[in-house]
């Protein structure tokens, strides 16, 4: 217990025989000393030199010069390099830079360089050698340092394991100021795993596995896992606004958009050099920061006042699908490319493409056909540069040679879209006629995994398109298109969706794509494709007036319709659906369930989400106010190989028998649960109802009272009534009276 | 069926009473008037003139014979039902939020609001069921809310108790003839207003309807939750349906809230959730505007609904209602009819 004023004894607070020479300050003295500032800043201590006699000391010295002046100026006359009595040297110089500066990189570019096979450099301050390295500062004897005992730690993966043997899936929802990890039941209520009150304070964010779940707090992100969801790493970057995984969970971008500021007392891991930086990589094993990069000015669109730029792009830096690179685009003039894990700019300089305005990495390592080297592919455009032409081109990376490029003219904007192997990649280029008036979109297609690359140009479309998306892991894709001016109108716009795929072919080659249909007249404008390809849904989010969800399947099993004989596609319209105020869709990992919802961010009417099965039937409908967030976890890549899951998928009938009968059981339990829930209530009710109508008419007759309070009451006004009547009738007798006297005085 | 839209009010509705006969119709609104109807056809017998002011409330006594309303003219009348005429008016300092007479007729209390220094009351009057006879002057009773002024109040069965809702979601239970305090229970979220408070059949049981948006099945004797009602949107008024058991709630998002969005935001339906089981079973649409009041035909026959659109919706049940049953409420009534046989 801490010491507190009543805990205080006399003889402490006793100040007769308490001398102020006595008390011994110099642990204090140590610890707040005062840096003064020596006049040594400039010098830096050079160790690990090769031992050198009077006559190679100068040759070294001039090696020396030369690493040591890539970052700061000094010369032969500022290395002082000690002799030993033996005529050799000692194995370390003293260097003198021109400023403070210099020496500080110095020591922070150079420590670790090495000068041969043998010999690494070591570059320290003369200050902190005197500072660390003082008599008493080191222990005289070595002491091992402490090895901790090993711990076992939680499976990160443990959700793959489904307690219930269902390979459910789970998904987190963030409502109100809660968080909560639940498995998807279907239509029953999802069950909970974790529920937390303030988990995060903007959003969260699964890690492209679903190992980690991210929450973004002012001072940094947190990342959460394993069966117990504790802490498991923190990287601390203080007002960060968003956060990026590489694609196999090894590194982390955060970006905010405010500066980063050191304090004065430091930062428990950020230094002095990343002041002023607005992205921090990190590695996420160690929870280190690797590297961090200031925010670009991205020069605003020549001319093109309209079109204005995004105010950051994001994700501004770009992984390959293997994490050994980053990338960032530096608009119009360069591409830098950073390797892993060193995150030093591949062969030191930036890939300079003149007027480049976007790339994208291949979504997974591509295996070119004759290519035998190991290589990452990006793919990239440049746009109408004077009298060259517009330029795609598809870069191989370490090599930086360009594996393919197309030149066009007329382009007023390009998308690139990776299909998910890496096999095609479709550049929608938008073209202008030479007056500049009149619009139209063409899609050309990389065969990516064909000699020599081949591009097939597909169609020509007249209308803009303002959404694309390829099939994963497949060769088909859809298109939306509209003929409106695109941007944010009350009513949605009305728009076409076409469905593209590949003619058959002869063997395993993949046919042209051709145009397979359009539906028109629609109002989507957004394509969700099933993870696992075949399925397709299409819909209209975040509009107001509609939210329609029209569920495809493109291999569908029935009759194929005349003219598309020589498609690769069978395309049906399986359902049809309607989800009110829907803001957001995402596919589950398995490709079994969609979930919509509508989020309190973007409206607060009808918040909350439902969930589809694959073929559209609505299975569950949830309204949860202010409802924020719902996001599937991810699954990491299977661990069967290719035969493997053939032989699954060739003896589906036979596990689908038994997963049915599980089913069936499960739904009739409880069902038999809920009867039996609900006779109990009936019962619980009734018995209730009893008790209190017998205490009721115990203390009715105990006071006296009639069984019917009102009874009695009635009855008398009955009785009055009826009487009340009778007078009247008298009354009307009277009358016929008074008649048959009018008519006496008559005779 | 089609309801019967009942236009008669030209603003909110407040609150709509059935007599116990189930064939007359009383509904108060804000515009001043007191209209009664007959329940079959919707046919207007006429308006009980004199309140200068909106009125909140209104009650009919076991026989049919007069009439209470509360008013924000800070008044109490009595009416003769049969004539119209006012029989008795009694003055307060603030308006009167509720009104409703015991299970005989013989005691009326009403609600007084809380407004400029004075705190909300329940007061109790003792009451003759007669047209002629002269009404006493005198409260028999004033029960002050010093914490949270009651929002409704009522009887429950054999006068023992009068139970009040209060503006802090809280329900109060006090002694029918002294007025002591006996119980006051948090039953909703608090600060979230009591907006309904209507009874069973037999005054045992009563429903209260909540801001909080649910209504709560609660026992009068003490003051036990039985069952709660989840609906989405704030509650004004909750009734517990005679015969069938179910539960009847009206609400909608208030007025100022809905702003400019459609009809089906403001969620402006009456609902019905089985009473026992607590599942919503289904909804009626109709109104334009919120359900301010609910009231179930002591019958079984019908209900009606008032809205802020000013209109009373009357409905009668068809045969899917009466037949509407869950298995193991048919497994019991085939149990009884066996054993009644038998």
């Amino acid at each position: 217990m801490a010491p507190s004023f009543d805990h205080l004894r006399d003889e402490d607070l006793d100040d007769e025989d308490f001398d102020v020479d006595e008390v011994d300050i110099s642990d204090l003295r140590e610890k707040y000393e005062v840096q003064l500032d020596e006049g040594y800043d400039t010098f830096v201590v050079v160790d690990g030199l090769p031992s050198v006699d009077e006559e190679t000391k100068p040759k070294l010295i001039k090696f020396l010069l030369k690493k040591l002046n890539t970052v700061g100026r000094t010369s032969a006359d500022a290395i002082y390099m000690p002799m030993g009595d033996d005529g050799m040297s000692l194995r370390f110089a003293f260097v003198e830079y021109s400023s403070p500066a210099e020496a500080a990189a110095a020591v922070r570019q150079l420590n670790f360089t090495p000068l041969d096979k043998k010999n690494i450099m070591r570059v320290n301050k003369l200050t902190d050698i005197d500072r660390y390295g003082r008599e008493g500062r080191i222990d005289e004897q070595y002491t091992p340092p402490k090895i901790e005992e090993f711990q076992e730690k939680e499976h990160l993966r443990s959700f793959m394991a489904d307690p219930s043997g269902r390979g459910r899936d789970q998904f987190v929802m963030f409502r109100g100021e809660t968080v909560g990890v639940f498995w998807n039941n279907e239509k029953d209520q999802p069950e909970n795993v974790v529920d937390r009150q303030q988990w995060t304070e903007t959003f969260i964010q699964w890690s492209p596995q679903g190992t980690y779940l991210t929450s973004v707090h002012a001072q940094g992100v947190l990342l959460w896992g394993g069966a117990s969801w504790s802490r498991l790493r923190r990287f601390p970057h203080p007002f960060v606004n968003l956060v990026a995984f590489s694609p196999n969970e090894n590194y982390l971008v955060t970006w905010s958009n405010r500066p980063i500021s050191i304090p004065d007392s430091g930062h428990p891991s950020l230094s002095l050099d990343d002041d002023g930086k607005n992205y921090v990589i990190w590695d996420i094993e160690t929870a280190k920061p690797l590297r961090s990069f200031a925010q670009q000015d991205t020069p605003a669109a020549e001319g093109d006042a309209a079109k204005k730029q995004p105010k950051f792009p994001w994700p501004a830096f770009k992984w390959s699908a293997d994490d050994k690179y980053v990338a960032r685009l530096n608009q119009g003039t360069s591409i830098s490319v950073y390797e892993l894990p060193k995150m030093n700019l591949l062969d030191k300089t930036a890939i300079k493409i003149d007027g480049v305005m976007d790339f994208e990495w291949a979504p997974a390592s591509v295996r070119r056909d004759g290519v035998k080297t190991y290589e990452q592919l990006f793919c990239f455009w440049t746009p109408e540069i004077g009298s060259n032409p517009a330029r795609v081109g598809l870069m191989s990376i370490p090599s930086k040679q360009i594996v393919r490029s197309l030149n066009l003219f007329s382009v007023s904007d390009a998308k690139l879209h990776w299909q998910s192997d890496g096999a095609y990649i479709c550049v929608k280029v938008d073209r202008h006629s030479k007056s500049k008036k009149s619009q139209a979109t063409t899609l050309e297609i990389f065969r990516v995994k064909e000699k020599g690359v081949p591009v097939e140009v597909v169609d020509t479309v007249k209308d803009t398109v303002i959404n694309f998306a390829w099939e994963p892991k497949g060769d088909r894709f859809v298109i939306i298109t509209t003929t409106e001016p695109v941007g944010a109108t009350a009513v949605p716009p009305k728009t076409a969706a076409s469905f593209f795929c590949p003619e058959k072919a002869k063997g395993n080659a993949v046919g042209n794509f051709k145009h397979l249909r359009t539906l028109e007249k629609k109002n989507h404008n957004a394509i969700y494709w099933s993870p696992k390809g075949r399925f397709v849904a299409i819909a209209t989010v975040g509009n107001q007036q509609g939210a329609d969800l029209e569920f495809y399947d493109l291999d569908f099993e029935g009759e194929k319709p005349e003219g598309e004989k020589d498609m690769t596609a069978n395309l049906q319209l399986m359902n049809m659906s309607e989800h009110y105020g829907m803001t957001d869709v995402e596919w589950d990992p398995s490709g079994r369930y969609l979930a919509t919802w509508a989020s309190a961010w973007k409206h607060s009417m009808e918040n909350g989400y439902h969930v589809y099965d694959f073929r559209g039937e609505l299975l569950r409908e949830e309204p949860i106010e202010k409802f924020k967030q719902f996001s599937w976890r991810p699954r990491p890549p299977t661990l069967l190989s290719k035969d493997e899951q053939k032989t699954i998928r060739k003896n589906l009938r036979e596990y689908s028998r038994v997963f049915e009968q599980e089913d069936t059981e499960r739904i009739s339990s409880a069902d038999v649960a809920v009867v039996e829930a609900r006779r109990q209530l009936l019962l619980e009710w009734y018995s209730w109802r009893e008790n209190v109508e017998e205490e009721l008419s115990e203390e009715r007759a105990a006071l006296g009272l009639p069984e019917n309070p009102v009874e009695e009451l009635l009855k008398e006004k009955t009785e009055a009534a009826a009487h009340g009547e009778a007078e009247e009738q008298v009354v009307e007798e009277i009358m016929e009276e008074v008649l048959e006297e009018s008519e006496e005085v008559v005779n | 069926m089609r309801p019967i839209l009942l236009a008669g009010h030209e603003r909110a509705l407040t609150q709509i009473r059935y007599n116990p006969d189930g064939d007359l119709i009383f509904s108060v609104s804000k515009d001043q008037q007191i209209c009664v109807w007959m329940a079959h056809n919707g046919e207007r017998l006429g308006t009980y003139r004199g309140h200068q002011g909106a009125i909140w409330t209104i009650d009919v006594d076991p026989t049919s014979t007069i009439l209470a309303s509360g008013s924000a003219d800070n008044t109490i009348r009595l009416w003769d039902i049969k004539t119209g005429k006012c029989l008795k008016t009694w003055d307060f300092p603030t308006a009167v939020k509720r009104v409703e007479f015991n299970e005989d007729g013989t005691k009326l209390l009403g609600v007084t609001e809380k407004r400029m220094g004075h705190l909300g009351t329940i007061v109790v009057f003792d009451v003759k069921i007669d047209v002629d006879a002269e009404q006493t002057d005198e409260k028999e009773l004033t029960i002050v809310c010093e914490e949270s002024k009651a929002t409704v109040a009522g009887w429950s069965y054999l006068s023992k108790y009068i139970i009040a809702g209060h503006e802090d979601g809280s329900v109060s239970q006090y002694d029918g003839k002294t007025g002591d305090l006996i119980y006051n229970i948090p039953i909703h979220e608090l600060n979230q207003q009591i907006t309904d408070l209507q009874w069973s059949q037999d005054r045992t049981y009563f429903i209260t309807a909540s801001k909080d948006k649910t209504a709560r099945l609660i026992s009068a004797k003490d003051l036990e939750i039985l069952k709660t009602y989840t609906a989405d949107t704030p509650l004004n008024s909750a009734v517990i349906t005679p015969k069938k058991e179910f539960v009847i709630l009206g609400g909608g998002q208030a007025a100022m809230d809905v702003t400019t969005t459609a009809a089906r935001q403001g969620k402006f339906e009456a609902r019905f959730y089985h009473k026992i089981f607590e599942d919503e079973i289904g909804r009626v649409r109709g109104h334009f505007g919120p359900l301010n009041t609910v009231a179930a035909d002591p019958t079984g026959k019908g209900y009606a609904s008032g809205g802020e659109d000013g209109y009373v919706r009357v409905h009668a049940f068809d045969k899917g209602y009466y037949d509407f049953m869950y298995e193991v409420e048919r497994e019991r009534q085939n149990r009884l009819a066996a054993a009644a046989s038998a």
